[in-house]
This record gives structure tokens, sequence and C-alpha cells, in this order.
């Protein structure tokens, strides 16, 4: 796939599925500490997400570093938007950032947002 | 190949040059490492935005070079 073919894919794909984590490797096997930190924050959120295992495609490997001028992987887009690679995530997740985000998004979690 | 502890700084500081920067060598492999930068240039900036800042400097070492560099960016207090 020429990288303009991959963009359009990951733009559907970004846009179909609320919560799309790029990882390296499933969810059940991360080939990657920071992929594996994503999940595990997925999975305590009670997230419905989709995961695109970068390492079954190296179009989509390269393609997702282009599309976003981000380096790195994992990736994580919240309807459509780039939220942010494993630093950034886990971040907003310990200051419930990243809660209040999928609240604003309409999007379901199982950890309410604190209020002081 | 892995990176020197000092061309990252240095690179850091030739986009940023108000940059304060602390890095820490995770696993002693020259591979793997923590940086906290702080600067003004992030001010008004998402995290995301001061991340690529960053990642603009290291000059596409990211991801290559340099595997690993876990980062924390923020702006000086006033």
């Amino acid at each position: 796939m020429s990288e303009q073919k991959v963009h359009e894919w990951i733009g559907k794909k970004v846009a179909n599925d609320d919560v799309v984590v790029f990882m390296k490797g499933t969810r059940q096997f991360p080939q990657c500490g920071f992929s594996s930190q994503v999940v595990q924050i997925m999975e305590y959120l009670g997230l419905e997400y989709s995961e695109v295992n970068v390492l079954d495609d190296l179009g989509i490997r390269d393609g997702i570093k282009t599309y976003t001028n981000w380096p790195t992987i994992p990736q994580l887009y919240v309807k459509g938007e780039f939220v942010g690679g494993c630093d950034i995530i886990r971040e907003m997740f310990q200051d419930g950032e990243l809660q209040e985000l999928l609240t604003s998004k309409d999007i379901t979690h199982n950890k309410q947002t604190q209020t002081a | 190949m892995p990176m020197d502890e000092n061309e990252i700084v240095l690179l850091i500081k030739k986009k940023l040059p108000d940059a304060e920067i602390s890095i820490r060598d995770l696993a002693g492999d020259g591979d793997h490492y923590s940086a906290n930068v702080i600067s003004e240039a992030f001010r008004g900036k998402t995290r995301v935005q001061q991340h690529q800042l960053v990642y603009e400097a290291l000059e596409g070492n990211m991801g290559g070079a340099l595997h690993a560099l876990a980062l924390q960016t923020s702006v000086p207090e006033s």
C-alpha cells in the first residue's frame, strides 16, 4: 500500500472506532513494554477499544508515524483525535485527565472522574 | 546504535536553548532514557505539541537510534 492509502485506511479506522490503540502486539500479547502499559490502562478503565497490531503490517507501522507526525508506538486515538503516546496517556490517566476526556467525548468507562 | 546522553541534551538545546534538561539512563545501556524537559517554548501548547517539539529537536533519532525516551515536559514556574 502507498503511504497515501495507508493514511486513508488509518483515517477510516479512527473515524469508525471510538477508541483505537496502535500498538506492538495484541492486547493478549503485547510485544513491547510501552504498548503493554497502554493496554493495562485501557483494561483498567474498562474501555471498549480496538487495537491495531503494527507488527502485522510494515506500511501501517511506518504510516502511523507520518499520519500524526509522532515517531513512536503506541498511539491512542479517541473519536478520531490523536491523544498521545505512552507517557502522555499515563500522565493523563494519573491526573484523571484521560477519564475527563473520555467523559467529555461520551465514551463509557468504569472510573468516574473524581471530584474534590 | 545507542545514543549518548550528552548528544541528546545538545540536540534538545539546539532547538530549545532555554531548556532545563535532566536525563536518566534507565537501564544503563545507553538506549533507554527518561528525560524531563522544562522550557518556555512549551507554554500554551498541548502535551502532544510539547512532545512533538522535543521529537523534532531529536532530528529523527527518536524511534530510530533512540528506542526509548520516556518524556516529561513542563513550563518553568513563574
